[in-house]
């Protein structure tokens, strides 16, 4: 394996909008919004930018073509900007661009930028779109949501799990989220719901309710990177860098090919199993602080237990149940509140999780602030579950 | 050599709706309609047309039969889907026939499907695959709603018949009983007393007996008299003709309908169930003029049997007695879609012709290296460990049984029959699909159900109306959980 960028690039700054239904704001003012923080955090001025991302998931809505929209807004001083796009895990993509940049000496220092204005879609939900004109002849009606239903169906043949037990642990997995994102100023859904809420909500896709779906909102976040040789000369002390980045995508054997049972997903294996190699993890379970995964569905954080190697095959459903990884078990997931709690602009998701991480281990997540954090993974999944993107992020203390 | 019916078979959509929900909904407006409120009417599902019904009609037909020597192909309707893009073209692709058939669109009549049947077996030009099917409209509360249905007959002609072909006799004469004009929905009836006096009580029985003077044949010797029609016109048909009234077959009027111009088809592929070694059997149909063909069972018969035929057919039904749901389900409703029916539907016609083995034929892919199977075919087979590069050869997936292996029902996705059911099916022997369901009741899909795949609308593209097809998992026809 390549030697990997571990501990190679660290976070100068970060910046996420409040999410949710920003019906005062574009796509710009987002992003001036997500940036304005990062760059006061950063304490740089934009003349010290080398180069930057911008991740958007519903180009035509949001931005419209390339990387222009952003560099007009930021008023960057002719840079490299780079458009980037791969489903939910857009806005890692674009943290791995600026990263990658960084690491590999082309950049003192490099912004990340993802944003996404999903309710000026006309949609509660995400909005239909096409695959590609050979994909959407083949193809079939289902939404975001029945496409990880789909999990729920493979998982419980899988494991041979009673309907009921599982849409019972899928119900707690909400309920921690919901708890979560209320001490949260910035996220979109901020009320806790009772097991019984979600369990009677209406049905959306089959055994997936109301609150088994993450909510549907704008936002931007943004991060600044460089060397952490060059953070320390801007005068930062406690770091936060970089330990792994890895993505994962599909060759699709797992929709064309035969012998996935459909019950977990194949690229967050294989992008967990590379970025623990990455990040000098052995033992995810006993040496991760803390995850920010894909919550777009309840279904599918408790899938992405096992698939993280965290929970052992089959035992998702107990650890989940047993409250594991709610703010007060044995690895909090989704402190801020998730997927689940500040919705999903596709664009903005995967660097929101990244600034949660980032918060917790400088001690700054007020109310929701964790004891002694070290590390924290971060974890998209775009696609469907059948035919994935996955990025695995883990980020730590420096130095450690 | 003796030439005839070689093979036959029939589709009826599954949807049945009790005729006495139609009387009960419109009781206001017509009450009229009580009388006629007995048995239920087929109906096609959202998704179903001519072209998808004539599809399962010579599925039924063609059975696990070698297709590669068919080398003609007639499609009888008088609701094509397309008036100018060939409707019997799309059928032979969704078959897998081969490039090298004669197709032919019959169309204008109520008498289409009969004469498409005639010249198939006047003809000359190989096996020739004979697909009649009707859908029609039926105004709201009209009798029409009472008394038609949905369906779709096939038959194989060829040599070696089941049925041997004994000839024909045809009239023409512009009696105008209905009509239904260019880029018109509905039929406009003339009075139903007339029709039945001069169309089927002198028009018919005239037809029928010259055909019988010219086949040389007595009216004592018709076993099966095949007229579909107003309720009770068979019987004065066969009076009129000196033909026996035990030999009038069944209309199905009680269980399904007059299929309009498939229905003479459809009763004949019923009656060629039951017929023994032998037996004669006279065809009619009726509009502007009648055809009059005539049939003599074989030795074989009985040796060839349809998938399903006629009785299967209507024995897989399944109840709706919700008479607004069937007005959606017919487009006679407009419902409020939402905006995810908005999604533009456009179809890139050089898109569809570079795939239309895998759209139209669900012809998937199979390695010849390491046997692996995929859908759809592609350059770099998906055989882990083995990507070999252009190693696969076509592999036929449409009529594999597969199992479910992934499922939901979307509620979230627009679907005129919702929620919709989709997920993953795995094929008997290698390879898989993500498709939508069909034909499913509401709580009846687990994982591990026995699916089969029938070719199915998949959505309309209304702003320039072109109709998009592709294939879609059914229960399979006994469907168990494995």
């Amino acid at each position: 394996m390549a030697r990997g960028i571990r501990d190679k690039v660290a976070i100068l700054g970060m910046g996420c909008t409040r999410f949710g239904e920003r019906w005062e704001s574009d796509a710009a003012d987002l992003m001036v919004e997500a940036y304005v923080e990062a760059m006061a955090d950063a304490g740089i001025d934009r003349t010290q930018l080398d180069a930057a991302w911008l991740a958007v998931g519903f180009e035509a809505t949001s931005i419209g073509p390339s990387s222009i929209p952003l560099s007009i807004a930021l008023r960057l001083p002719n840079i490299p900007v780079t458009k980037v796009e791969n489903y939910c895990a857009s806005g890692t993509e674009a943290f791995r661009g600026a990263v990658y940049a960084v690491a590999s000496g082309a950049a003192d220092i490099a912004l990340a930028l993802g944003v996404e204005k999903l309710k000026d879609t006309g949609y509660g939900g995400l909005p239909v779109r096409s695959r590609g004109l050979v994909y959407d002849m083949m193809s079939n009606g289902g939404t975001a949501p029945g496409n990880f239903a789909q999990l729920a169906a493979g998982y419980r043949a899988r494991h041979r799990l009673d309907a009921g037990d599982l849409k019972r642990a899928i119900g707690h997995v909400s309920v921690k989220s919901h708890a979560n994102g209320a001490k949260n100023p910035r996220a979109h859904l901020r009320k806790a719901v009772d097991i019984d809420t979600v369990l009677n909500a209406p049905m959306v896709a089959e055994p997936l309710g109301l609150y088994d779906c993450c909510g549907v909102s704008d936002g931007a976040a943004c991060a600044i990177v460089t060397t952490p040789e060059i953070a320390r000369s801007l005068g930062k002390t406690d770091l936060v860098s970089v330990k792994a980045l890895q993505l994962a995508v599909t060759d699709g054997w797992e929709l064309q090919g035969d012998g996935w049972d459909g019950g977990y997903v194949n690229t967050t294996r294989q992008a967990a199993s590379r970025a623990y190699q990455e990040g000098g993890i052995r033992d995810p379970r006993g040496e991760i602080s803390m995850m920010e995964v894909h919550d777009c569905f309840s279904i599918t954080e408790l899938v992405t237990m096992e698939d993280l190697g965290v929970s052992a095959e089959g035992r998702a459903i107990h650890d989940v149940r047993d409250g594991f990884y709610d703010a007060d078990g044995g690895i909090p997931c989704q402190i801020d509140g998730g997927l689940k709690c500040f919705g999903h602009p596709i664009g903005a998701s995967g660097l929101r999780m990244v600034y949660e991480m980032y918060l917790q281990l400088l001690g700054r997540a007020g109310e929701r602030q964790l004891k002694d954090p070290r590390i924290g993974l971060t974890h998209n999944l775009g696609g469907m579950p059948s035919q994935s993107v996955c990025a695995v992020t883990i980020v730590g203390r420096h130095g450690e | 050599m003796a030439i005839g019916i070689t093979r036959f078979g029939a589709y009826i959509p599954r949807l049945r709706l009790p005729r006495a929900a139609i009387a009960e909904a419109n009781a206001w407006y017509n009450p009229g309609l009580k009388g006629m409120a007995k048995g239920e009417r087929c109906f096609a599902n959202w998704d179903e047309d001519a072209i998808t019904m004539a599809v399962e009609a010579a599925r039924d037909t063609l059975g696990e039969s070698s297709r590669d020597d068919v080398g003609q192909l007639v499609m009888a309707s008088t609701t094509f889907p397309f008036a100018d893009r060939q409707n019997s073209v799309v059928v032979k692709e969704a078959l897998n026939l081969p490039d090298a058939v004669a197709a032919m669109d019959v169309a204008g009549s109520q008498r289409a499907g009969t004469s498409a049947l005639r010249a198939a077996c006047l003809g000359s030009g190989g096996p020739t695959l004979v697909v009649a099917a009707e859908k029609r409209a039926a105004k709201v509360a009209g009798e029409a709603e009472m008394t038609t249905g949905h369906a779709a007959a096939a038959f194989l002609i060829g040599e070696d018949p089941v049925a041997e072909f004994l000839g024909a006799h045809s009239t023409a004469v512009d009696m105008v009983d209905h009509y239904r004009s260019s880029g018109e929905d509905y039929d406009y009836n003339w009075e139903s007393r007339w029709v039945r006096e001069i169309g089927f009580g002198e028009i018919v029985p005239n037809a029928v007996k010259e055909a019988l003077s010219r086949l040389s044949l007595k009216a004592s010797e018709i076993a099966h008299l095949v007229v579909a029609g107003p309720s009770g016109i068979g019987a004065r048909v066969a009076a009129q003709s000196g033909i026996s009234a035990t030999a009038v077959a069944d209309t199905l009027a009680a269980t399904m309908g007059d299929s309009g111009t498939a229905h003479p088809l459809l009763l004949l592929a019923d009656v060629l169930e039951r017929a023994r070694p032998g037996e004669i059997i006279v065809v009619v149909g009726f509009g502007q003029g009648c055809d009059v063909l005539a049939f003599r069972a074989t030795d074989r018969i009985g040796s060839v049997r349809p998938l399903l035929g006629v009785r299967g057919w209507l024995a897989r039904r399944a109840e709706m007695r919700n008479y607004a749901r069937y007005l959606a389900l017919t487009g006679a409703l407009d419902i409020e879609r939402g905006i995810r029916a908005e999604l533009d539907q456009q179809t890139a016609a050089t898109v569809l012709y570079r795939n239309r083995k895998a759209v139209l034929g669900l012809i998937g892919g199979r390695c010849t290296k390491t046997g692996t199977v995929q859908f759809p075919m592609t350059r770099v087979s998906v055989a882990r460990n083995a990507h070999e590069i252009d190693t696969q050869e076509p592999y036929p997936l449409a009529d594999l049984p597969g199992k479910v292996l992934t499922f939901t029902a979307d509620r979230l996705a627009y679907n005129p029959n919702p929620p919709l059911y989709f997920g993953t099916v795995q094929f008997d022997g290698g390879g898989r699909l993500t498709a939508d369901f069909t034909d499913v009741d509401e709580g009846a899909v687990d994982v591990g159900m026995r699916t089969r795949m029938m070719f199915r609308i998949r959505a309309v593209d209304e702003v320039r109306g072109f109709t998009k097809y592709f294939w879609k998992a059914a229960p399979a026809f006994n469907a168990k959980v494995a």
